[in-house]
C-alpha cells in the first residue's frame, strides 16, 4: 500500500471527516475535521495535510497533519458532518446540535448556530431537563437530520431556529445512525437491530418500512448508502457483522459478512469508487473491502455510476433484471465466491478505531489511543 | 518508607479560612475530597460565612499534561507489543529485540522532550515556561537514566564495547558541543575565535578525536609556529587505539597497543614537545588521563559522569563492567570536591553503576513525580530476567506492584482508563481483581462509552460486572421510558429478571391505556422472546391481538387458550385474557371447540376459586355464556 502517517494528538478521537471538495474541482481534499470525546474539555478541530506537491525525499515530515484551528465543544462529540465547505455540524452527548463556521482568512472556528435541546428524555421518571445524547447526524444542504438516544428524529434547516419537523418516540430504543436514501426519505438503525425508513412527505409518526435481521436482535451501529445506487445500504452491528441490504426487496439483508471481533463503529462506501468499502471497529482494526471484479476493459479505477456496463459473475447470470445499467457487486448473493478482497490497513493493532472517512485517494481515521492516521495513497 | 525525605508541602485550599474553620477529608482512588465543616477552632461559634464547595485535590498532575499524554499513549503501544512478543523472544535475537524495545521507549521520551522544549521557549507566559522547563529537565533526566540502564542491564556490554556505549551516552546528553561547534566554525577565522580552544578541548574530552584533529589542522594553517606541534598532536590523536565495532582484535591486543601509545604520549610530554603552547600541553595531559588536567576542565565537563567517562577513556579504556563503580565513586568524589553533596540524579546513576537495580528503581520512585518511568523500566528489566529473585512482603513482586500503581493512576484520569485496562491484564496476581473494582466505577455518560466498557468486561469474562453495568443502564432506560433500550440491555446481559420487569411494564401500560406502546419492539422480538417467560408471554399476547385483527379467530382462540394453560401468563393477567375471550365466545360461529371451552371454564374456576368473596361480574357473564 501506501504510506500511512500516525500522529498522537492528546485527545481520544471520536469522529474524523474530510472536508468535501467543491464540485467540479480536480483537487484532492486537504483538510479534515475531528471531534474528541471523554475529555473534560472536548474540541472540534480542523487539520490540514499540507501541500500536496511538496513531498520531499525523506517524506517524513511532509506527511504529518497539522492543526489549523479548534474550538471547545460541550460534551462528547458524538457525530460530525460537513454541511458545506465552511460549516461543520456537531452532535453532542448533551443533546445539543451545533453548527460551526470556519473562517479561512484568520483560521478560526466559531459557533454559527445551535439547537440546545434537540434531544432530551421525557419520561415520567426523568427530571424535566434530562438531556439525551444525540448520536447521529446527516446533512443534505439545507437540511440536517439528527437522531438520538431518546429515540427522536429531528429535521432542522440551517438558519431556522426551531426544528422543521420532529418525530417523538420514533423508536423505543436508541437510534444509532441515520442516512439519506433519497432526499425526502431517511433510514435509521437502532439498538434492537432494525432498519427503519421514514418518509418526510408523510405526516404520520410511523416508519414507512421496517427491515430487520432474523435471529438475534443485534444492535446496529452504523449505516451507509451506496453512492450511486440508492437502494443498497450497508450496516455494521455490535457483533462486528457487516450486512448489505437491498431496501426494495424484502425485509432481510442480502448478505451477511462476518467481519470484526467487536462493535463496528463506521462503515463507508468509497464515494467515487463504490466497489470499495471501509469498516472500522472496536477491535482496533480498519478493513478495506474490495469487491471490484476483474473485468478486462476496466482500466481506470474511477468510473461513474451511470455507465452502461455490467459486472457479471456466474452467480447472477440468472438474475431477472439484466437491463439494469449497473449491477452492484455488493448484491451478489454468494459472497463466498472469493471475490471480495479484504485488507487491514493499520500497521499494528491498537485501541478502538472509532471513526474513518474516505475521499478520493485519501483516508483518515481516529482511535482511542489518541492517534490520527492519514494516508493519501489508498489505491496505489 | 522509613525516612521522610523532605518537609511535606502545604497546600492552601482556596475559599476556606483555615484559621477559623476545620476541614474534613476523604481519600479516593487517586484524589482527595476536602470540604469545610461547621466546627470552629475557637470555642464560641463565630458566624463566619462558610465555603460551600467541596474541593477535589489531585496529586498526580502529570496525567493531565497534554504532551505527557502522548508519552502515555505511545508507550502503552510499546508495552503491549512487548508483552505480546514475549513468547517469541528466544535465544540470541532476544537481546537485540529487547534493546530495540528500549530504544523505542527512549525515542518516545525524546520526542516528548523536543516538543516540550519547543513549548518552553516559545511560550509567552514565563510561569508556564518555567513549568515546562522543569518538566523538560525531568524528562531529560529520565532519558539519561534509561539510556544508562540500557547500556548496563539490557545491552550488557562487555569490557571494550562498554566504553564505546558510554561515550555515545555522554555525547548524546551533552549537547552544547554542536552549538559551540557551529558557532566557532561559522566564524570567519575559526582558530582565532575566543572559544576555539574550548571547542577543541571539549571534542577531546568527548573522544571525538577526528574532529579535534581537523580543528588542529586549521590552527596549524593559521599559525605556522605551532604547525609542527599540531601535527604531532594530531598524529597522536590519529593513532590512539580504539575498539571499533566489528574489529576482531582481542581485548589484550587492544590493551597492549594502548599501553604503547600511552607511553608515546608520555614521552612527548616529558620531552617538552608541547612546552611552548599551553593549550596543546594541557590537551596532551588530558589524553594521558591525568586527573588534575581533567579536573581543570570541570567547566567544560559540566557533570561528574562526563568526567568519569573521559577519565576511563584515557586511562582505562578496557574497563570491566564490574569495576565501573570504583571509578564512578571516585569520579563523583573528585568532581564534587567536597563542595556540594550529590543530588538525587547522581545517586541514581551511582546505583546504576553499582548494578544495584533495586536501588535505582527505589530512588527513581522517590525522585520522580509519577509511576510511568519506574513501571515501564521495571517491566522491561523483568523481561530481561533481572528481577526474578526479589519478592516484596505483601505478595506481589515489584514489577506487578509498580504496574498496578501506574494503572490505578491512569484510572483516576477521566480519559486514560482505557490504557490502564491493558496494564492490569498483564499483572497476573492482582490485575484482574483491580480491574474488576476499577471498571465498575467509570462514569457512563453515553451509551457508546458504556458499550466500550462492556466490551472490555466481556472480553475478560467478567460476567458480574457486565450484569451490574447492564442493570444500571437498563434501569436508567426504564426511567426515561426507553423500553426498547431497556430490553436491549437485558438481552445483552442475559438478565431474565430484568426482561421480566420490562415486560411487566409493557403489560401495565397496556392495561392502563388499552393499547400497546412501542409496537415496533414487541412485534419484532425474535428469539429474544425466549429470554424470560414474561417476555414470551408479551410477544405471544401481541400475536394474539394481531391474529384477532386479521380476523383469524380460530388461531387467535387457540393461542389465547394456550397462553393460559401453559402457565406462562401471569395470574394477574388472567382476567384480562378471559375478558379477551369474551368477544370470541360471542361470535355467531363457533370458535372454541368443546374441549377448549372446558379448558376456559377450568381456568375461570381456578381464578375465581382463589378469590371467593369478590364476585366478578365478568366471570358470571362468562359462565352464563358457556352454558
Amino acid at each position: 500500500m501506501e504510506e500511512i502517517y500516525a500522529k498522537f494528538v492528546s485527545q481520544k478521537i471520536s469522529k474524523t471527516r474530510w472536508r468535501p471538495v467543491p464540485p467540479g474541482s480536480l483537487q484532492t481534499t486537504e483538510t479534515f475535521a475531528t471531534g474528541s470525546w471523554d475529555n473534560e474539555e472536548n474540541y472540534v478541530s480542523l487539520w490540514s495535510i499540507g501541500d500536496f506537491g511538496n513531498l520531499d525525499s525523506d517524506g517524513g515530515f511532509e506527511g504529518d497533519h497539522q492543526l489549523l484551528c479548534d474550538i471547545r465543544h460541550h460534551g462528547d462529540v458524538m457525530d460530525l458532518q460537513f454541511f458545506d465547505q465552511e460549516r461543520i455540524v456537531a452532535a453532542s452527548s448533551t443533546g445539543c446540535v451545533t453548527v460551526f463556521l470556519h473562517h479561512p482568512n484568520n483560521q478560526t472556528l466559531s459557533v454559527s448556530q445551535q439547537w440546545t435541546a434537540a434531544h432530551h428524555h421525557t419520561g415520567p421518571g426523568s427530571p424535566s431537563c434530562s438531556s439525551a445524547p444525540c448520536t447521529g447526524i446527516v446533512c443534505s444542504n439545507p437540511e440536517i437530520v439528527t437522531v438520538g438516544e431518546d429515540g427522536r428524529i429531528n429535521l432542522f434547516r440551517a438558519d431556522h431556529k426551531e426544528a422543521i419537523r420532529t418525530i417523538d418516540n420514533a423508536d423505543s430504543s436508541t437510534l444509532h445512525a441515520v442516512t439519506f436514501l433519497r432526499t425526502p426519505e431517511i433510514l435509521t438503525v437502532n439498538s434492537i437491530g432494525q432498519l427503519k425508513i421514514w418518509d418526510f412527505r408523510q405526516q404520520g409518526n410511523e416508519p414507512s418500512q421496517i427491515l430487520s435481521l432474523t435471529g438475534d436482535r443485534v444492535p446496529l451501529h452504523c449505516v451507509d448508502r451506496h453512492p450511486s445506487q440508492q437502494h443498497v445500504v450497508a450496516t455494521g452491528g455490535q457483533d462486528g457483522m457487516l450486512s448489505i441490504w437491498d431496501v426494495r426487496q424484502g425485509t432481510m439483508p442480502v448478505s451477511l459478512l462476518k467481519a470484526h471481533e467487536a462493535e463496528m463503529w463506521e462503515v463507508h462506501f468509497h464515494p467515487s469508487n463504490p466497489d470499495h468499502l471501509f469498516t472500522c471497529s472496536e477491535d482496533g482494526s480498519l478493513w478495506h473491502w474490495d469487491a471490484s471484479t476483474d473485468v478486462p476493459e476496466k482500466s481506470s479505477l474511477f468510473y461513474q455510476g451511470g455507465r452502461n456496463s455490467t459486472f457479471l459473475s456466474h452467480s447472477i447470470s440468472n438474475q431477472a433484471n439484466v437491463h439494469q445499467s449497473l449491477i452492484s457487486s455488493w448484491l451478489i448473493t454468494d459472497p463466498t465466491k472469493d471475490r471480495i478482497e479484504i485488507t487491514s490497513l493499520l500497521p499494528n493493532r491498537t485501541l478502538s478505531v472509532n471513526s474513518l472517512d474516505v475521499l478520493g485517494p485519501c483516508l483518515v481515521c481516529g482511535t482511542d489511543a489518541e492517534a490520527i492516521y492519514v494516508t493519501r495513497q489508498l489505491f496505489s | 518508607m522509613e525516612e521522610l525525605d523532605s518537609e511535606p508541602t502545604v497546600t492552601l485550599i482556596p475559599g476556606v479560612n483555615s484559621r477559623k474553620k476545620q476541614m474534613c477529608f476523604d481519600w479516593g482512588p487517586g484524589e482527595m475530597l476536602v470540604c469545610e465543616t461547621s466546627f470552629n477552632k475557637k470555642e464560641k461559634s463565630d458566624m463566619v460565612p462558610g465555603c460551600p464547595f467541596i474541593h477535589i485535590i489531585r496529586k498526580n498532575e502529570d496525567v493531565y499534561s497534554q504532551i505527557l499524554r502522548k508519552l502515555f499513549n505511545e508507550s502503552h503501544g510499546i508495552f503491549v507489543g512487548l508483552q505480546r512478543i514475549e513468547e517469541e523472544l528466544t535465544g540470541k535475537s532476544r537481546k537485540t529485540q529487547l534493546v530495540r524495545v528500549s530504544k523505542n521507549y527512549r525515542s518516545v521520551i525524546r520526542a516528548c522532550l523536543e516538543e516540550m522544549h519547543q513549548l518552553a521557549i516559545a511560550g509567552k507566559d514565563p510561569a508556564i515556561g518555567r513549568q515546562f522547563s522543569i518538566q523538560v529537565s525531568s524528562l531529560s533526566a529520565m532519558e539519561l537514566i534509561w539510556n544508562l540502564c540500557e547500556i548496563l542491564f539490557i545491552e550488557v556490554a562487555p569490557a571494550g564495547p562498554l566504553l564505546l556505549h558510554l561515550l555515545d551516552w555522554v555525547q548524546l546528553h551533552v549537547c552544547e558541543v554542536d552549538s559551540l561547534s557551529a558557532d566557532v566554525l561559522g566564524s570567519e577565522n575559526p582558530s582565532k575565535h575566543e572559544r576555539f580552544w574550548n571547542l577543541v578541548t571539549v571534542l577531546v574530552l568527548q573522544g571525538r578525536l577526528d574532529e579535534a584533529r581537523q580543528m588542529l589542522s586549521k590552527e596549524a594553517d593559521s599559525s605556522p609556529t605551532s604547525a609542527g606541534m599540531c601535527r604531532i598532536l594530531g598524529d597522536l590523536m590519529r593513532t590512539m587505539p580504539v575498539l571499533s565495532p566489528g574489529n576482531t582484535q582481542t581485548l589484550t591486543e587492544l590493551e597492549l597497543k594502548w599501553q604503547h601509545w600511552h607511553e608515546e604520549c608520555e614521552r612527548h610530554l616529558q620531552d617538552g614537545t608541547f612546552a611552548s603552547s599551553p593549550h596543546l600541553e594541557s590537551l596532551c595531559k588530558v589524553m594521558l588521563g591525568e586527573e588534575a588536567a581533567l579536573l581543570e576542565q570541570k567547566g567544560l565537563l559540566s557533570t561528574w559522569y562526563h568526567f568519569l567517562v573521559t577519565r576511563l577513556l584515557y586511562s582505562h579504556p578496557t574497563v570491566k563492567p564490574t569495576d565501573l563503580h570504583f571509578y564512578a565513586q571516585s569520579s563523583l568524589d573528585l568532581f564534587l570536591g567536597g563542595e556540594s553533596s550529590p543530588e538525587p540524579l547522581d545517586n541514581i546513576l551511582m546505583a546504576a553503576f553499582e548494578f544495584d537495580i533495586h536501588q535505582v528503581i527505589k530512588e527513581c520512585s522517590i525522585a520522580l513525580s509519577n509511576w510511568w518511568f519506574v513501571a515501564h523500566l521495571t517491566d522491561l528489566l523483568d523481561h530481561c530476567k533481572l528481577l526474578q529473585s526479589h519478592n516484596l512482603y505483601f505478595g506481589s513482586n515489584m514489577r506487578e506492584f509498580l504496574l498496578l500503581e501506574y494503572a490505578s493512576g491512569l484510572f483516576a484520569h477521566h480519559s486514560l482508563w482505557q490504557l490502564g485496562v491493558d496494564y492490569f491484564d498483564y499483572c497476573p496476581e492482582l490485575g484482574r481483581v483491580s480491574l474488576e473494582l476499577h471498571i465498575e466505577r467509570i462514569p457512563l455518560s453515553t451509551e457508546q462509552k458504556a458499550l466500550k466498557v462492556l466490551r472490555v468486561c466481556e472480553q475478560r469474562q467478567m460476567t458480574e460486572q457486565v450484569r451490574s453495568i447492564c442493570k444500571i443502564l437498563a434501569m436508567k432506560a426504564v426511567r426515561n421510558n426507553r423500553l426498547g433500550s431497556a430490553l436491549s440491555w437485558s438481552i445483552r446481559a442475559k438478565d431474565a429478571a430484568f426482561a421480566t420487569l420490562v415486560s411487566d411494564r409493557f403489560l401495565r401500560d397496556y392495561c392502563e391505556r388499552g393499547c400497546f406502546s412501542d409496537l415496533d419492539l414487541i412485534d419484532n422480538l425474535g428469539p429474544a422472546m425466549m429470554l424470560s417467560d414474561r417476555l414470551t408471554f408479551l410477544g405471544k399476547y401481541r400475536e394474539f391481538h394481531r391474529l384477532y385483527g386479521e380476523k383469524r379467530f380460530v388461531d387467535a382462540a387457540s393461542l389465547l387458550l394456550s397462553l393460559m394453560t401453559s402457565q406462562i401468563a401471569p395470574r394477574s393477567f388472567w382476567m384480562t385474557l378471559l375478558t379477551d375471550a369474551l368477544p370470541l365466545l360471542e361470535q355467531k360461529q363457533v370458535i372454541f371447540s368443546a374441549e377448549q371451552t372446558y379448558e376456559l371454564m377450568r381456568c375461570l374456576e381456578d381464578l375465581t376459586s382463589e378469590r371467593p368473596v369478590r364476585g366478578e361480574p365478568d366471570a358470571q357473564q362468562l359462565q352464563a355464556l358457556c352454558f
